[in-house]
């Protein structure tokens, strides 16, 4: 459920950018979850529905746009690229969900598929971030 | 693009009065003793605490405090679970026992997730046990949170002390406020630690006598009170929070 703290960062964002911008509404927030923190997408929305009620955003739900995005993750020592999804199968439940609360504790339960190194960058799909908003003037 | 996350930090610490980094250059030197110890002699005068590791390679408070099987609570966020009347977060409760290979970019999300997630409700003073070194952790949390206070641990050992004077000299240029500059481990009664910070103008809050048994108390924390090193701290301690 920490979905919904991170549905309340999105919809704060939203409304700092009307302060910050002096914008007379948002029309529209473009969101992207990555894989890796595998968010709950039914609970995000639901939360993402709730939080925007009650800082009166006066937005309809229908215009936050939510995708997944796929994970890159790439080692440092062998160059090797592979998705979460790809070696999810060899991670216990209580590492996948330390994973969901802290994606970079990756680095503890998951190694390189090729020369097993716990040394990679988190290329793409990490966590939850905006890729836009857009609002009037 | 945007990160969310760094939006919602300052919210999630409306409600804690001071937010106190325990901090120094060097390793070795008692600051996750000092840093754990402090938030525990407030606890016990009354004060809500919250404690929070950010050393994610050596996260040691839980160690000092004997904290285990304890996991934070999910809420709408995470809830640190509440030990001796402090509320603890720390890496552990992900991490386990387990190493933390991380680059600096992976402790700066990481840091930025915990600060983002975790509800501390309303408490007195947050204590943050800091990694030696002036990189990323000290770095992120003078970036995200406003209302930042240090307490800068040294030792008299001058290898420390060159140490903690560049951190105090980094965070004066930057104006952020110091609690003042705690002595810990002292061996000899004459120390130079109070001469080198004088034209920092910093307080000097006092030191504290190297404890041999203190090794002998970790994980105990009645021991831990009993032992001469909390009852040095609890002075000092009491005399800038009471």
């Amino acid at each position: 459920m920490h979905e919904w703290a991170l549905a309340e960062s999105v919809i704060v964002t939203a409304v700092d950018e009307i302060k910050n911008n002096k914008l007379k509404n948002i029309s529209r927030i473009q969101v992207k979850v990555g894989e890796l923190q595998q968010i709950d997408l039914g609970i995000f929305r639901f939360a993402l529905e709730n939080v925007l009620k009650s800082y009166a955003l006066g937005m309809d739900i229908e215009n936050i746009i939510v995708e997944t995005d796929k994970s890159v993750l790439k080692c440092k020592v062998c160059g090797t690229e592979w998705s979460f999804s790809e070696t999810l199968n060899r991670l216990q439940d209580d590492e996948t969900e330390a994973i969901h609360f802290i994606p970079e504790v990756a680095h503890i339960y998951m190694r390189c598929p090729s020369c097993k190194s716990p040394d990679f960058d988190i290329i793409k799909g990490r966590g939850v971030w905006i890729d836009s908003i857009e609002g009037e003037t | 693009m945007m990160d969310p996350r760094l939006g919602i930090i300052n919210k999630r610490l409306e409600n804690v009065k001071r937010i106190i980094a325990v901090s120094g250059g060097k390793g070795g030197i008692g600051k996750s003793s000092i840093a754990s110890i402090t938030a525990l002699c407030l606890s016990k005068k009354g004060y809500k605490v919250g404690l929070l590791d950010l050393d994610f390679s050596g996260p040691s408070s839980h160690i000092i405090l004997g904290i285990e099987g304890v996991y934070p609570e999910e809420e709408k966020g995470i809830i640190p679970p509440e030990v001796y009347g402090i509320r603890f977060m720390s890496i552990i409760y992900f991490a386990g026992n387990n190493p933390s290979p991380l680059r600096g970019n992976d402790v700066s999300n990481a840091i930025v997730e915990l600060l983002a997630i975790t509800l501390w409700g309303s408490l007195d003073v947050l204590i943050m046990d800091m990694p030696p070194g002036i990189g990323d952790a000290i770095l992120d949390v003078i970036r995200l949170i406003k209302r930042m206070e240090f307490l800068i641990v040294t030792t008299q050992s001058k290898v420390a002390t060159e140490v903690m004077k560049k951190e105090v000299k980094m965070l004066k240029e930057l104006g952020i406020p110091i609690v003042g500059v705690l002595e810990n481990m002292r061996i000899r009664e004459l120390s130079s630690v109070e001469k080198e910070i004088e034209h920092f103008k910093v307080p000097m809050l006092g030191a504290i006598d190297f404890d041999t048994i203190f090794e002998d108390t970790i994980g105990d924390v009645d021991k831990i009170l009993e032992s001469g090193f909390a009852k040095q701290l609890q002075k000092i301690v009491y005399n800038q929070f009471t």
